[in-house]
């Protein structure tokens, strides 16, 4: 058994791998991209499975499941907030179940590091009825992933693991045993994949009839772990990266509270009841929504204990859990520490790369849109979004992949103008494509600015399919007149006639793209070296 | 035995290159180790750190608790003081003095330092003249590195072993800078 230096994301990576791995789908998202990341790289050597930068979350799903359907193990990543995008072919893979193994990874960016929000993939298990791991470090992240596509392929249903960004960006060694082979090509059958209601309706009743069988599981997992220890005064019910939290902070104690690690869900619920049984109050620590803490209290809590967590204020409700946090909520005092400098530290937040194509253009849109006082600019995700940021102040909006035209043109379509939609060309390709169509069969009143970079610049450079020649024949595709479409290229000794194309298009009443076309600097670097 | 570091800078300093050379180390000495890293946004320009753990039994939180850190190794100055209050009271500050300027409210310098060499044990390294006088400015991590080797409970062996693994595939003139740099780094914090 050799041990490796891996990223949790790697680790996770590298189990699919050594379990027969087929093939693998993603879309780039801090923090899962190290996953396909080192899934291509690797494959590019071997060759012996597909590891594929797909268009955007859903058709990655629905690419996995179809490896599924065709007998092979699959794999599909994404960042938390790619479930929501995939959340189409996630629900009803659970009902169509899985033929070979599929495992989805979501991982939850808890204190917003690189996301909108810090929603927690858990539910996203319970509400498609499916099973879940939740690994605590590196070596659970291996063996989870190898243990998950089993279990895939021995319920028939997909396995969801959860990641949070602390691991997932976290490096440690890991011991890999030997991997297994792929599996034959052998189709799924069709009265279980054609989700007609007769067909559904079996389906879900099948999946139903597993939920008892999956608590079961759950409360023989060799990765849930209970200690009724020396002091039953309290009871620490921990999962994942709050499980270690709460290990640090009581490793020296002789008589450390007794505690129950959760791994996989559902619940363990013999396990949860056998704790709190045994113990007078009992506090949950878990990183994300208080998932746990919730199915324990119920409306109603538990007779005759307390149960502490977030929901009622032992811990904060928002934010990424640290060993501190866990350490104060367990009542511990802080550990003597050298005391901060005292000096006000100007913050460093990131800010674009210098000689950044994005930089040019939102210099050309501001002194475009100088004078027009109701305007607005909706923008997207990707490094552009720190136009937000002084100097640049550009844009106003940022919600979701694509929501810059589909929101600029619901403002465009009740008199707002002029509306403005900045996207990239990677997000484009992602969730561009359909409003913009919309709003070319319209002729909507706006002016939608493609930032084409060539490459998917904020996750580390990915491919990215809306670029180019492509890009241009995409938009002229879609519908918007020729004259409509523009070119420019974002360098500051074409900043006048940049804002001179932009200015027209503005003016323009109906529909215009303006696409900048100008490489990331990032990437222009790389192929230097 | 363990050993806990806080790294710190500013994205693009290389902050990841020194954790890697840790890491392998760690690995040949036969240590268990986790490191814990910042992608994704702050790699553009902003504050990144690293937290690093060492030691010959187990390790649980990927981060380091406040007060639990041996050594804050830094970059830049500003960032080095980011992070004071996760040091141990007696634990050290290795830092380069050359402030990295991308923001417009900077601190004065002078008032950096000087909160810097109030920490009961700083050590402050001129990365950028050391880096310079080794062949390329682009080694003051491994400056820094060499800087903070004295204090580290890894071998030095371990660690010229990786830098050398680290910068052998980009050629014998980076490989020999980065091995100098590390060599100056070294001298510098053991006062030679």
């Amino acid at each position: 058994m050799s041990r490796q230096i891996l990223l949790g994301d790697e680790a996770v990576a590298l189990g699919a791998v050594h379990a027969g791995l087929s093939a693998a789908y993603s879309y780039p998202g801090t923090p899962a991209s190290e996953i396909l990341e080192h899934l291509v790289r690797r494959s590019a050597e071997t060759k012996d499975f597909t590891a594929v930068w797909s268009v955007n979350e859903k058709t990655a799903y629905e690419e996995a499941l179809g490896a599924s359907f065709a007998g092979k193990r699959a794999l599909v990543s994404f960042k938390h907030v790619g479930l929501n995008v995939a959340a189409d072919p996630f629900m009803n893979s659970a009902i169509t179940g899985a033929n070979g193994g599929l495992v989805v990874v979501s991982a939850d960016d808890p204190g917003m590091h690189s996301s909108q929000n810090e929603q927690d993939s858990r539910f996203y298990a319970q509400f498609a009825h499916i099973f879940a791991y939740e690994p605590s470090d590196h070596q659970e992240a291996y063996d989870m992933t190898r243990e998950a596509y089993d279990l895939s392929e021995r319920l028939e249903v997909p396995v969801l693991l959860r990641m949070v960004t602390r691991l997932s960006h976290s490096r440690s060694a890991v011991a890999v045993g030997p991997p297994r082979p792929q599996n034959p090509l052998r189709k799924g059958d069709p009265r279980d994949w054609i989700l007609l209601p007769v067909n559904a309706r079996r389906r879900f009743t099948r999946l139903l009839g597993l939920q008892a069988e999956m608590v079961r599981l759950s409360d023989g997992s060799r990765f849930n772990v209970l200690e009724l220890g020396g002091d039953r005064s309290l009871g620490v019910i921990a999962s994942g990266v709050a499980y270690n939290y709460f290990r640090e902070a009581v490793a020296a104690e002789a008589a450390p509270p007794s505690f129950l690690k959760v791994s996989t869900y559902p619940v363990p619920e013999g396990l949860i009841r056998k704790l709190v049984a045994a113990v007078d109050s009992v506090l949950v620590l878990e990183d994300g929504y208080p998932f746990i803490e919730r199915q324990i209290k119920g409306l109603f809590g538990v007779a005759g204990k307390t149960v502490r967590g977030k929901t009622d204020g032992a811990l904060p409700a928002s934010g990424e859990l640290t060993p501190d946090i866990v350490r104060a909520a367990l009542g511990r005092t802080p550990l003597p520490a050298l005391a901060a400098s005292g000096l006000p530290l100007a913050g460093r937040p990131p800010q674009l790369c210098a000689g950044c194509p994005h930089a040019d253009t939102l210099k050309a849109l501001n002194k475009a849109l100088e004078d027009a006082a109701g305007a607005n600019v909706f923008s997207d995700i990707g490094c552009y979004t720190l136009g937000a940021l002084p100097p640049y102040s550009a844009v106003h909006t940022c919600v979701c992949m694509g929501a810059s035209i589909g929101m600029a043109r619901g403002a465009a379509d009740v008199g707002l103008h002029p509306a403005v939609a900045v996207i990239g060309d990677s997000t484009f390709a992602h969730s561009g494509i359909t409003p913009l169509l919309g709003a070319a069969v319209a002729d909507t009143d706006m002016t939608v600015v493609i930032l084409d970079n060539a490459t998917t610049a904020m996750t580390g450079g990915q491919p990215t399919y809306g670029s180019g020649e492509r890009l241009l024949r995409l938009i002229e595709g879609l519908g918007v007149p020729k004259e409509r479409i523009r070119t420019i290229v974002p360098l500051p000794k074409h900043h006048d006639l940049n804002v001179r194309i932009l200015r027209e298009e503005i003016a323009h009443r109906g529909l215009s793209v303006v696409v900048a076309v100008r490489e990331c600097v990032q990437e222009q670097r790389k192929k230097r070296s | 035995m363990k050993q806990d570091i806080i790294l710190a800078g500013v994205g693009g300093q290389g902050i990841l290159s020194i954790a890697y050379v840790i890491d392998n180390a760690a690995l040949a000495d036969g240590l268990v180790f986790k490191q814990a890293e910042v992608h994704g946004m702050a790699q553009r320009g902003g504050a990144v750190q690293s937290h690093m753990r060492l030691s010959d039994g187990s390790i649980w939180s990927d981060l380091i608790p406040k007060g639990e850190a041996d050594m804050v190794l830094s970059v830049e100055p500003l960032e080095a003081l980011r992070y004071l209050d996760y040091l141990r009271p007696d634990g050290v500050v290795v830092t380069g003095l050359t402030p990295y300027r991308n923001i417009p409210d900077y601190p004065e310098i002078d008032r950096v330092l000087e909160a810097v060499r109030r920490a009961p044990r700083a050590v402050v390294i001129d990365s950028e003249r050391l880096a310079k006088e080794a062949g390329t400015v682009k080694a003051q991590n491994v400056v820094l590195l060499g800087a903070a080797s004295p204090f580290l409970i890894l071998k030095e062996d371990s660690l010229l072993a990786t830098v050398g693994a680290l910068f052998r595939p980009r050629g014998p003139a980076v490989l020999e800078a980065n091995l100098k740099a590390f060599a100056l780094g070294r001298s510098a914090a053991l006062g030679l």
